[in-house]
């Protein structure tokens, strides 16, 4: 029995419209007029060039340790930032540490970004009962302090470098969930979702095409803003003692063992933590940037 | 305005029974028998038998909760393991130092924060306003802790002008506002206030623009009002918002101080986290998160109902 059939989309054939630039081309071009945005993005490259390629670009072995050379200042021969407290050199552990610092630092957003996104999509876009009864749970975790929930758990779950991943992304869900349910409830009530649904569009297709191209923007920007606050978070918790274990280089790690030379050598002691700052600055401009070059206001 | 006053104070029933449960859950998400944490590794099948029945972990889930909440709501949340002493003495110890540090905190970050918002606001896309808006960056994306770390280099190790460590003479029980005591205060209360002073600054920022765009301030200013006028009613606009957004930041710094602390070795919370989560003393870690948390569920209510008896426009939306 023939129903009304979708309109055919060979009908939106461009109506002769001038030649404009594309969304995401004009975005590129407001991103890189941008000096601070783009200047931060360099340095984050660069830091992604550590991580991916530290053990060849750093000048020493990061493990190699000396008791003769322990704690040397910065500007020591043969070691241009000083060595810690096991002698090992602080520049080569500095870039090696990138590996990790930015691992546990972008892991649990990317998770969080996936696994949020789909929460709040389903929440946002079932409405109803399924929308109350989700966002009522993700309310109960924005009753603990981000900081809180993710030392709770981590605490409980006990140290490690997985367990410290599964707390950080808990705690990120929810506020991507939030953000992802707000703009999808915006959009569904949009006409043209109106009229794909009329047009018979499975809930997948209408979710697939019309949503998700609409509110991925939006929900991206603002997992970008939490890269910040999650670096700071995973090396804080590693600053703790419940994240990376020792050997191995890790900024906040790092900063937790060099806690006791600050009366030895307070530079040096204080030189991972520099570079969790300029990481995180640098994410937080980035993050500023493409939200002004997406003029995104969400 | 009372329905809706009294509509957020019964939200906040079902949130506050949320907490508890996940404060609950965190108990048996914690690898392995919860018991066997409290128990030493040599005792006997027949004390654990019994320290089970003592603990109702014999019993079923829902069961255990009902009876766990029904304790901790007559403020008795179990007896630490490291210490012997009952959880709730020693979280309330510890909430008054970590309060006292957060809200000193947050003075401090609200009054610096309203300063470089209100000029970066005002002056908009001028050097100040450049300025400010630097600041609040680098105030939300500095690593407190290594703040905390050099604060403690420059003026107690390189300087010597205040010390490093510690609550002073009266340790964690006796506190007097006298010099001797506040001189342990003042590093980890100013770099504990960086947080709020950068979110305050650009709250108040967006605010202040958002304000002065407005028509009313035209008019205002049409009318003839001096600067200090039209800034006084900027003021009384943007401040509801701004003590909302003070309020909450108390509540992070409450919860978030375990970083702080640790690295001044204060004795608040956040250290009584931190050798609750060490020694795997898992009665006071779930004690310390339930009054936190539920602290701020109810800091929360307070700033709600605060701000709408300011700002009465909020009940009718």
């Amino acid at each position: 029995m023939p129903t009304l059939t979708a309109p055919s989309t060979a009908l939106a054939v461009p109506l002769s419209a001038p030649a404009s630039r594309g969304y995401w081309t004009s975005v590129w071009l407001r991103f890189t007029r941008d000096p601070v945005a783009m200047g931060a993005a360099v340095v984050i490259l660069v830091l992604i060039g550590f991580a991916l390629f530290g053990s060849w670009i750093a000048p020493a072995d990061a493990y190699q340790s000396s008791m003769l050379k322990r704690l040397k200042p910065i500007g020591t021969e043969g070691f241009p930032l000083g060595t810690d407290e096991l002698g090992r050199d602080m520049l080569s552990r500095l870039i090696v540490g990138a590996r990790l610092s930015l691992f546990i630092g972008i892991t649990p957003v990317l998770c969080a970004f996936v696994l949020g996104t789909l929460i709040g999509l389903a929440a946002g876009y079932a409405g109803g009962l399924v929308n109350t009864l989700t966002m009522r749970v993700i309310d109960v975790f924005f009753a603990f302090p981000s900081v809180l929930l993710a030392i709770a758990l981590s605490g409980t779950l006990g140290a490690g470098v997985v367990n410290s991943l599964i707390s950080l992304t808990i705690v990120f869900i929810p506020q991507i969930a939030r953000v992802a349910e707000s703009v999808t409830t915006q959009v569904r009530g949009r006409d043209y979702v109106e009229a794909a649904r009329a047009s018979g569009a499975s809930a997948f297709t209408i979710v697939r095409v019309h949503v998700l191209g609409n509110v991925l923007g939006p929900i991206f920007v603002y997992a970008t803003s939490l890269i910040a606050v999650s670096m700071i978070l995973a090396s804080g918790l590693s600053f703790l003692g419940l994240g990376v274990k020792p050997p191995e280089p890790e900024w906040g790690l790092m900063l937790n063992t060099l806690r006791t030379a600050i009366y030895v050598q307070p530079w040096v002691a204080a030189l991972p933590g520099a570079m969790i700052f300029i990481t995180a600055i640098s994410f937080n401009l980035l993050s500023d940037g493409l939200r002004s070059a997406m003029d995104n206001k969400a | 305005m009372l329905a809706y006053l009294l509509r957020r104070v019964l939200y906040a029933l079902p949130i506050m029974l949320g907490v508890a449960l996940v404060c609950f859950a965190l108990v048996h998400i914690a690898p392995g028998d919860p018991l066997i944490s409290i128990l030493p590794p040599d005792a006997s099948a027949d004390l654990q038998a019994q320290l089970r029945e003592l603990y109702g972990f014999n019993r079923s889930l829902p069961e255990q909760f009902v009876r766990w909440i029904w304790r901790a709501g007559h403020g008795d949340m179990g007896v630490s393991i490291a210490s012997n002493r009952p959880v709730a003495t020693e979280v309330f110890t510890a909430v008054g130092n970590t309060l006292r540090l957060a809200v000193v905190a947050t003075f401090i970050g609200f009054v610096l924060g309203c300063l470089f918002g209100f000029v970066a606001g005002y002056f908009r896309n001028s050097w100040v306003d450049r300025l400010a808006s630097m600041l609040s960056v680098l105030g939300v994306s500095v690593p407190h802790y290594w703040l905390g770390m050099v604060m403690v280099i420059v003026f107690s190790s390189q300087l010597g002008w205040l010390p490093a460590t510690g609550a002073g003479p009266g340790g964690s029980d006796n506190w007097a506002w006298d010099w001797a005591h506040v001189q342990y205060l003042l590093l980890p209360a100013i770099t504990m206030s960086v947080i709020p002073m950068g979110i305050v600054s650009r709250t108040v920022r967006a605010l202040v623009a958002d304000i002065l765009e407005q028509e009313f301030i035209v008019g205002l200013r049409a009318k003839g009002l001096t600067h200090l006028g039209v800034f006084a009613h900027t003021v009384k606009n943007a401040a509801p918002t701004a003590l909302a957004v003070m309020g909450l930041q108390l509540g992070y710094l409450l919860g978030g101080s375990i970083l702080i602390e640790t690295v001044f070795s204060w004795p608040g919370t956040g250290l009584l986290l931190n050798s609750a989560i060490f020694q795997r003393d898992l009665p006071l870690l779930q004690g310390t998160i339930l009054v936190l948390a539920l602290f701020f569920v109810v800091l929360n209510l307070l700033v709600d109902v605060l701000q709408t008896l300011l700002d009465p426009r909020i009940a009718r939306a």
